[in-house]
Formats: C-alpha cells, structure tokens, sequence
C-alpha cells in the first residue's frame, strides 16, 4: 500500500540494487554443487532426521552437521505438503508464467524443500499431489540448477531409505552471487520539496525553528534540537565560509570529478547549521578555514555545481568555530 | 532490590580477514560464539538467550539475519534479539545482553556481533543514491576529515599526531594473533608517508575493512562461580544517542559521548578517569580519533588528548595503554568492532590477553561509537565484582 505524498511534494523512483555475494560454506556449497550434477543432498542428523535442503547446523539442537559429513541422496521426486497459487510472478522468479510456489518433501527426505510447481492452474494443484524435478538445461550450482517441480504421474514407489553419499565433487561450488533490487518511490516531503523547488530557481533557502529561532539548511521539516515542525522559510547564502573542508584524493566510483577536489563544510550566511558542498575556482592547496565563498549554478542543475572564492576578507575563526 | 552482578566468564572471536570466504555467514558466527562457550566452559543448553547485533543490512544484503543465524547458534527454543546502533552496535549489544542478566530476565546469555563486508562494498551501502540529492562527495573517511581538521585547528595538535596512534595501534596488532592487519615491516616513516587520502588522514591511518566476529557469554553471580576461568565484572554500562546534525552539534566532542562515559563513571565510581582506569579500549576508525576521545572521555582536558599520545602514555607500555588489541585500525569487521573492543576491555581484566597483556590491568573501559558521532556505547570492566 502506498499513501499519496502531500501536496507540493516531488516524488521520484528510487532503485536500490547490489549483487551480494555469499561464502556457501561447506554444506550448502556441497548441495548446490549436487544440484548442478543433478544429485539431490540431504543431511541426516543426529536424531536421524534428513533435512533437504541441508542446513550447517542442526535446527533441533544447534550441533554442527558439517563436520559430521552425514550427507545422504535423495530422490528426485517426491510430494507437495502445501503450496499458494502466483497469479502474477515478478521478475526473477523461477517461472515466467503463473506457476504454484510449492512445498516439496523429497522422497528419503523428512523436511520440505520450497520451489516453484509448473501446473496449468490452481486446479491443477493439491497437497499430497506427487511431483519430480525439471532441470535447468544450464546448471552452475544454484538453487535455479532446479528449474521447477512438474507434475509427476507415476505413482510413488515404496519409501527407500536415503542414501549415504560422500558429499565430493570434482571442481565444488564455494561462492555464489546474489542480486537483490529494491524498488521505492521517493518523496522528500514538504519542507523538502520547498528548498529543492526553490534551489531549481538558484535560490538557497533555510526554515526557522519557531522554539530556539536557528535557520536550518536543508530543511528537514522540524528542528532536531527542539522536535517541532518548522514552517518559516528564510532566504540564505549564496555567499558563506568555510568552516572545516578535507582534500579528496581518491576518486569515488559513480563521481565525474577530477581529484583532487575540496569538500567543505560551508555555513551560508543566516544559516546556522553548515551544508556540504565542492570548493573550486581556487587551488585545492589554498582552501582554508574561513574562506568565503558563494554558489556557483551551471544552466540547468538544481544544485550549485561547486562554490567559489568571493574574494572577501577571511571570516575570523570566532565567527565559525561554534557550527565546527 | 539491586540488580545482579553481571559477569564475562566467555569471549570468543573469530580470525579476521578482508575476506572469511572459506565460511558462511552462520559459519562465522558459529566460529566466535563456540569459542566464547568453550572459554566459558559451556554449552549450548546452557544458554538462555541469544543477542545478536550487526551494522546496517545492506551491508551484506541479508534482511532480519536474526532469523536465519539462530540454528548456528543454537537459539532453538530460545529468545533471540537483534540491535541496531550503526557502528557502536557491537558494544550497545553487548549491553542489551547485560542487562537481561543484571535485571534477572536471563541467568545466561550468549551475545554475538559480526560483520561479513566482504559479501558486499561498505562504501555503495552507505551512500545510497536518494534522488534530489547532490552526490555524496566523499565516504566514510572524507565525512569524518574535516571533523578532524577541526580538531587540530582548536587543539594545535602537531601534524604527526595522527600517524602515532596509527604506528603504535598497528605495533599492538602484531601481538594479537586474532587481528586482521599484521603488518611487521610498518615503520613510522611508512605513516607519515603514506598517501593522504582525505588530507588530513592518510592511508595508514585509515581503518581496514574486515569480515569477522564477537562473541561473549554473559552469566550472573552464580554462574561467575561455576566458570573456569576468571570473570570480567560489569561495573558500569551505558548508552547515548544525538542526531546526525543539529546546530550546535560538536562533532570534536560529541555531547553524547561525554554524557555516556559521565554516566559510566558514576556507576562505577570513577572519579578520575587517568588515575582510576587502567586500560582503554576505544573504537578509533581513523587515528586521530585516539586524542578527540580521549579528551570526549574525560580523560585529557579539551585541546590536550594529543599530548597524552605524543608522551606515550597511551602505549602499551604507558600508563593508559588504548587499544592494546590494535583497535579498530587493525581489524574492523563494523558490526562486531564495538563488541571487540568490549571483549578487549574484558580479556584485560581477567588477565587473559596474551601478548597484549597490560600488567596488573584490573579496571577496563570498552567504548563504541557510531553514525555520524551520534550513537554511543561503553562499558568499564573490572577484575572485581562490583560493591553492592
């Protein structure tokens, strides 16, 4: 569910993406290396459960089952013990078209394996009902090395006990990697949207606290100190000083500027709190404390570009050191 | 009704690497909390209850981990807990797990922090692009250079103050088997000369990036009793918090800061911090952070931190060593850095440190912090139960 942002709010899409990578283990590396051999691991434990997919250590009593090697095969197919209709599957899962997510107890298997069921419809799907595996025709040792349960219209054989299974592969899977993408839609909300609709016009404003009367720049909708809404909207800048600054000397990924650069902390005349921003128009050596400078805006950008010296006396450092 | 005694009877960690990848991540936690049993001379049963602590998720990409690390450590059945106070969470974990037991809810609490950095780029989570926004013109080190710039503008500290802490953090790292840099050929020169990255921190005072873990069991009188190995006694713990910016936010000297080790002192009957702690296990992410804490801690005059580490007082031969361990400068898995320097602070005391040993060491602060220098954690251990 999502609530409409306020009026006057912008709103913009947000996508938050990585490919995580993730150190297997020697368990789950063993039965993802199975499943690209097309070999089904459990592992017994202790109390002689089987538990597919295996899991490091054991659920019921913490002990490690690694160490163990108690690996056992089991079969390809088996019966679904519950499952949810997706009418409608996003991507990345493990169908394109509307399947069951379904849980699969493998046969030799105590505990269930979670996947996707390929079936024509709900109709088409009951717990109890007996499946086998698809395999992906490209396998690398992931979990999508099954490409989906199917129906299975053989009847189930007589139970068998899982096989012991060694647990070795030539060439084993060790690392994985995992893309995960979050999807948002950003609203910076009114006050927000206030300062970034006036930065469109080049216009640099703050909001004052109405309790302990500090201008606060950017805006965030309420004073942190006294953690009441701010509604006054109060011009500042666009000259200011420097208050402290560092040298950046490693280029960031993602950031089109040449380092060296200065990053400072610049308090905007009638702002009492400092914002961040790119010194230029000076040698990155020369910046220092106290340096006065005003915002510089190329046509079109919301933000100022960088700011640079206005060539004004230095502030004295008692006119900053209380915003350090 | 007074609270019950709290005791470290169990510290385990892992080894520290850039990459663990010869473990999952219930592996690594399982390394750090089965060692901390086997020092605590127990078992899983005989836990109670499972706090767990680690930095944000999108550092590893794994949502509530809470939930899929509870078999590897043996929470089944069990409470399992999990904190979140950026990097300070290792050690406000470690006091969530105190307080269970100092309040009698739990007699026995396994408490674990980790960080796997490795599985993702520290840097990219926390930058996240929002859109709107200037691009963030530095990471980490380039938010916190200009908080140090400022330091030794108000201090006059010498240039070379920065690259002591960093010589003498790493020195201590080579007598700790567990640290993640050894670095055996660093000299002072190599410090002073390495390439300044943020000016005015360079490389080699910056923070390695580690995956690795904590893990600590926390008992109460009785189970002090039983342990096989000497206790480390709770005698003060504390936490604060402050926003990110506010005007008048002093990033040299948080307020937070000040206020929490005010706290933990008067729990513990501090009255001069110098004269009264032995050893300090302080979470310096860039070495000059050694001297802005150690004024924020009571422990030097405003403007006077550097001089106590030019002196070498905070050497391991000195007479307030700071991070014997070779701190965070030396192994920073984020999550677990606040529990580290905890569990440092605790190994002190209980005269069990190795080759870091400080002689005699019987009271021991352990300090985190985190965010934007606006959360903080601390604890003062001592090698005697606390008066009651």
């Amino acid at each position: 569910m999502q609530a409409d942002p306020a009026p006057g709010s912008l709103t913009a899409p947000l996508t938050l993406s990585f490919p995580f990578t993730r150190s297997l283990g020697p368990v789950l590396g063993t039965f993802l290396t199975g499943l690209r051999e097309r070999v089904v691991l459990g592992i017994r434990t202790p109390a002689g459960r089987v538990l597919v997919p295996p899991t490091e250590y054991d659920p019921a009593t913490g002990a490690g089952l690694g160490e163990t090697g108690a690996f056992v095969e089991v079969a390809p197919t088996g019966t679904v013990t519950t499952w949810a209709w997706n009418p409608a599957p996003r991507p990345g899962q493990p169908l394109a078209h509307p399947f069951a997510w379904v849980l699969v107890r493998l046969d030799g298997a105590d505990t269930a394996l979670l996947h996707a069921l390929d079936a024509p419809g709900p109709h088409a799907v009951r717990t109890g009902q007996r499946v086998r595996i698809r395999w992906a025709a490209e396998r690398t040792g992931a979990i999508t090395d099954i490409a989906c349960f199917i129906p299975d219209p053989a009847p189930a054989a007589p139970p068998r006990p899982a096989a012991p299974h060694p647990g070795t592969f030539p060439d084993p899977v060790t690392t994985l990697t995992a893309p995960a993408r979050l999807d948002y839609t950003h609203t910076p909300g009114r006050a927000q949207s206030r300062h970034l609709t006036a930065l469109a016009r080049h216009e640099l404003t703050g909001e004052r606290c109405p309790a302990c009367a500090k201008v606060l720049v950017p805006p965030r909708g309420a004073c942190p100190t006294c953690g009441v809404a701010t509604t006054d909207v109060v011009p500042v800048g666009p000259r200011g000083t420097v208050t402290t600054f560092c040298i950046v000397n490693i280029k960031a990924k993602d950031l089109a500027i040449d380092v060296p650069y200065v990053y400072a902390h610049i308090l905007l005349d009638g702002a009492d709190l400092p914002l961040h921003g790119r010194i230029d128009g000076i040698p990155h050596d020369q910046v220092r404390m106290g340096l006065r400078v005003e915002a510089v805006w190329t046509p079109g950008t919301r933000h100022p570009a960088h700011y640079r010296p206005t060539g004004e006396p230095d502030a004295p450092y008692t006119a900053y050191e209380e915003h350090l | 009704m007074t609270k019950e005694p709290v005791a470290v009877t169990g510290i385990g960690q892992t080894r520290h690497a850039a990459a663990r990848r010869d473990v999952s991540l219930p592996g690594l936690v399982r390394e750090a909390a089965r060692r901390a049993l086997d020092d605590a001379g127990l078992d899983w049963p005989d836990v109670e209850a499972v706090v767990l602590g680690k930095a944000p998720d999108f550092f590893e990409g794994v949502m509530t981990p809470e939930l899929c690390l509870a078999d590897a450590l043996g929470a089944t059945g069990k409470p399992v807990l999990r904190v979140h106070t950026a990097g300070s969470v290792g050690g406000s974990t470690a006091l969530v797990a105190a307080s269970l037991v100092a309040a009698r809810v739990h007699r026995t609490v396994l408490t674990v922090a980790y960080e796997k950095q490795s599985e993702s780029n520290a840097m990219w989570a926390l930058s996240l692009p929002v859109p709107f926004q200037p691009p963030l013109l530095a990471g980490a080190g380039g938010f916190f250079a200009p908080h140090v710039r400022a330091y030794i503008r108000r201090s006059g500290a010498p240039a070379d103050t920065g690259a002591l802490v960093a010589h003498k953090d790493r020195r201590n790292a080579l007598l700790n088997p567990f640290a993640h840099l050894h670095e055996h050929d660093l000299t002072l020169e190599k410090v002073r000369s390495s390439p300044m990255l943020w000016d005015p921190i360079r490389y080699s005072e910056t923070c390695p990036s580690s995956d690795g873990a904590c893990a600590m069991v926390l008992t109460d009188r009785a189970g002090a009793a039983r342990a096989p190995r000497p206790p480390a006694w709770l005698h003060g713990g504390a936490m604060r918090s402050e926003p990110t910016l506010f005007p008048g936010k002093y990033f040299v000297s948080p307020r937070a800061g000040r206020d929490c080790a005010t706290d933990v002192y008067r729990q513990a009957g501090v009255t001069d911090p110098r004269h009264d702690i032995d050893v300090a296990e302080l979470y310096v992410p860039f070495s000059w952070y050694e001297p802005m804490w150690l004024e924020n801690l009571g422990f030097a005059e405003e403007g006077q931190g550097w001089r106590l580490t030019a002196s070498g007082a905070t050497a391991l031969d000195g007479d307030l060593p700071v991070n014997p361990s070779g701190g965070v400068l030396s192994t920073n898995p984020i999550g677990a850095s606040g529990m580290l320097r905890f569990a440092e602070a605790a190994l002190q005391v209980r005269g069990l440190a190795g080759d870091h040993q400080v002689p005699g060491a019987r009271r021991a602060l352990g300090h985190a912090y985190g965010g934007g220098s606006q959360f903080f954690a601390m604890w003062l251990v001592g090698a005697e139960p606390p008066a009651t």
